[in-house]
């Protein structure tokens, strides 16, 4: 054998052996959807820190069945169209295995007709109802619906006898969900809204309807909304002297609303995810351990604090790997497994997935959390 | 060579590079990006007629967008429509209603043009939003279903590729058609001075309102073959930035120029995707881009391309 074919033989051996590790390592593809930029930019970037962060700590610590995951993460911006065309890439181009997000309910909306025709698994991050109600095959989700917000608040009104609020919503996506809900599950609870006034998301003053709100009967104040709008209500409140108590949705349910709201924000309470007081919950609480854990990995990664938004990509990313350790990695067997993901504790809750529920959660994913001395604490009921 | 003759292979020409584009991306992603562009050309090149030739701003053209878009989707899904005579119904509807707005509307000329259809787009973006029960609010609508041709469905990226891109064409052979005959040229008199074109006998009120008009219907047309193909529609993708990357397309494109709006519906759709890899940098990038776009080819890229084209001849003579 001449020395020239020799040394073809041997880079052939060795192009061979360095070919193997990489066919072994090859990783697992997981597309992400979120709005890091434009208006849903405060759901969208710390969904996409956390669902990066989560998948390294998963990397680090030896990858799912020792495969690395990849994270293939665009943006939307908020924009259906957007969120369509970045869908369609993370399946035809990128070849993924499972999705999650996007952030908002539209972008959703928007893309459920390719994940549905392409048979891919989508866990979203939004929170609407309309989502996972009728159930779809491929689509999960993991943000809290408002109905289950809504009930816990509308459960201490009845508590503390109050059966006459004012609601006041902002006019977007959010607010209007909230809206509907408030109104539809009012007679549930004996409770009558008397008066229903909304709020444009970039208003900048509501005095004329707090104003108009204090002319009313009402005994309690809901304002649905995500900052900074809130702050705002609750400003305008106190100085116009109003001295029902306050209510808000989880919308706001992060430190950002304390420090917008400043003293005004003194005793409102509102439903939320329990990673605002995880400190508080008794160490019964299943999800007392993941909870501190990612307020923790976050802070020191981000130097702000984790909210419950960001859980929402924790519990999606975490559900996926749970699904996948279960079974195979092929999108078929992922969505198989999510189906039957029981007692899984997350950021946002205690999922139980079954066929007739693709959303997973029970109103004990909310605890009621009250502003004290500008902290969070738990409500004790 | 005359000038029509030469619009005839150049038009025929473009018209075979987009029928075999699909075979050369067969199942990639791009062809779904592609029919996005296709919808953009329409829109640009509707809007070209009434910013580049007649030289009258619209900053509310989303607008007539989204409302071919919710016409066509609300008869549709509430009134079981056929798709196509939505469609019909959408752009006619539109068509009137840019009719009536334009008399009052295009009477005003430069910053005020600009804020009235600013005003106008933005009173459509809150009625989309505010109007919870017929357009299903900011989270959107969806169930809309698709177009249909005897047998043929269009529900996969291929056939709305050739839907959207035979629409499109259409619009681009009318578009030329309309800028080289007597209405072309009169618009092109209103553009440079609007007291010459009436002196001359152009009727310039009537004229501004009737290119108006078409522009908001090709728009319409638009909008119901988005809603369509996307089987879904939020107020989010009308709103205020997209009047404005609308008039971006037109301007990097070339003012005037149907193939430069082509150009420019390209670049903006395609750019964001290929700025993917940057990561966060992609929106600086992009700027950056755009910035760099206006500042050295004021007469857009098609008026970029000829400068250069005559630079290089230029050289060669000398």
């Amino acid at each position: 054998m001449s020395t020239k074919t020799f040394r073809v033989i041997f880079m052939f051996l060795l192009l061979a052996i360095m070919a193997i590790p990489a066919v072994a390592a090859e990783p697992v593809k997981i597309g992400a959807l979120f709005s890091i930029t434009g208006p849903p930019s405060f759901l969208g970037e710390p969904e996409r820190n956390t669902a990066q962060m989560v998948v390294d700590e998963i990397n680090k610590s030896g990858g799912l069945k020792g495969r690395k995951i990849e994270l293939v993460i665009y943006d939307t911006q908020g924009d259906p169209t957007k969120a369509n065309q970045a869908a369609t890439r993370l399946i035809k181009d990128d070849k993924v295995v499972a999705i999650i997000g996007p952030s908002t309910t539209g972008e959703t909306m928007a893309i459920i007709p390719i994940i549905e025709k392409a048979k891919i698994p989508l866990i979203s991050c939004a929170a609407g109802v309309k989502i996972t109600e009728p159930v779809k095959k491929w689509v999960f989700k993991t943000a809290q619906n408002d109905a289950l917000a809504v009930a816990r608040i509308y459960e201490q009104l009845k508590k503390r006898r109050i059966s006459k609020v004012a609601i006041l919503t902002v006019s977007d996506g959010f607010g209007s969900s909230g809206r509907e809900q408030l109104i539809s599950q009012a007679k549930n609870y004996n409770i009558q809204v008397i008066s229903d006034e909304t709020y444009g998301p970039k208003d900048t003053d509501m005095t004329a309807q707090v104003t108009k709100i204090r002319g009313s009967q009402a005994q309690a104040l809901i304002c649905w909304g995500t900052n900074p709008g809130p702050a705002v209500v609750a400003r305008n409140v106190k100085q116009l002297g109003l001295k029902i108590p306050l209510y808000m949705s989880h919308g706001v349910s992060s430190k950002k609303f304390i420090e917008l709201a400043g003293d005004a924000g003194e005793g409102i309470i509102l439903p939320s995810g329990r990673v605002l007081v995880a400190n508080f919950l008794p160490n019964s609480d299943p999800q007392k351990k993941a909870l501190i854990a990612y307020v923790k990995n976050y802070q020191k990664r981000y130097k702000t604090e984790g909210d419950h938004f960001g859980g929402h990509a924790w519990d999606a990313v975490m559900l996926l790997k749970g699904a996948i350790e279960r079974g195979d990695d092929t999108p078929a067997a992922i969505r198989d497994q999510l189906e039957q993901t029981k007692s899984f504790s997350g950021i946002g809750g205690i999922f139980n997935f079954s066929t007739q529920d693709h959303a997973g959660l029970t109103k004990d994913a909310f605890v009621l959390v009250e502003v004290k001395k500008n902290k969070w604490i738990l409500v004790k009921e | 060579m005359t000038k029509s003759q030469r619009d005839i292979i150049i038009f025929t020409a473009f018209g075979l590079a987009v029928m075999i584009t699909p075979l050369l991306l067969r199942g990639n992603y791009l062809l779904n990006v592609f029919v996005f562009i296709g919808i953009n050309t329409m829109l640009a090149v509707a809007l070209n007629l009434l910013l580049g030739f007649a030289g009258q701003i619209s900053l509310g053209h989303a607008a007539f967008f989204g409302l071919g878009a919710y016409i066509s989707g609300i008869l549709t899904t509430r009134y079981a429509f056929d798709p196509w005579m939505a469609m019909v119904a959408a752009a006619l509807c539109v068509g009137v209603i840019a009719f009536i707005i334009g008399f009052p509307i295009l009477k005003l000329k430069g910053h005020y043009l600009a804020m009235a259809t600013l005003g106008f787009g933005i009173i459509v973006y809150i009625i989309f939003n505010e109007t919870v029960d017929w357009t299903g609010g900011p989270s959107g609508m969806s169930g809309i279903p698709n177009l249909s041709l005897g047998p043929i469905i269009f529900d996969s990226y291929m056939t709305n590729y050739y839907l959207i891109w035979v629409f499109t064409l259409l619009t681009m052979l009318l578009s030329v058609n309309l800028a080289n005959s007597r209405i072309g040229r009169a618009l092109r008199a209103i553009h440079d001075s609007e007291v010459a074109a009436r002196v001359m006998g152009v009727n310039v009120r009537l004229l501004k309102v009737q290119i108006f008009t078409v522009s908001a219907l090709i728009s319409a047309l638009a909008g119901s073959l988005y809603a369509h193909t996307m089987t879904f529609i939020a107020p989010a993708s009308f709103g205020f930035n997209f009047s404005v990357e609308l008039v971006t397309m037109v301007i990097i494109g070339g003012l005037g120029s149907i193939y430069g709006s082509f150009l420019g519906a390209a670049i903006l759709t395609l750019l964001p995707e290929f700025l993917r890899v940057f990561h966060d940098f992609d929106i600086v990038i992009y700027g950056l881009l755009l910035i760099v776009m206006t500042i050295f080819m004021p007469g857009g890229l098609i008026g970029g391309f000829e400068a250069l084209a005559a630079a290089i001849n230029r050289r060669k003579e000398a």
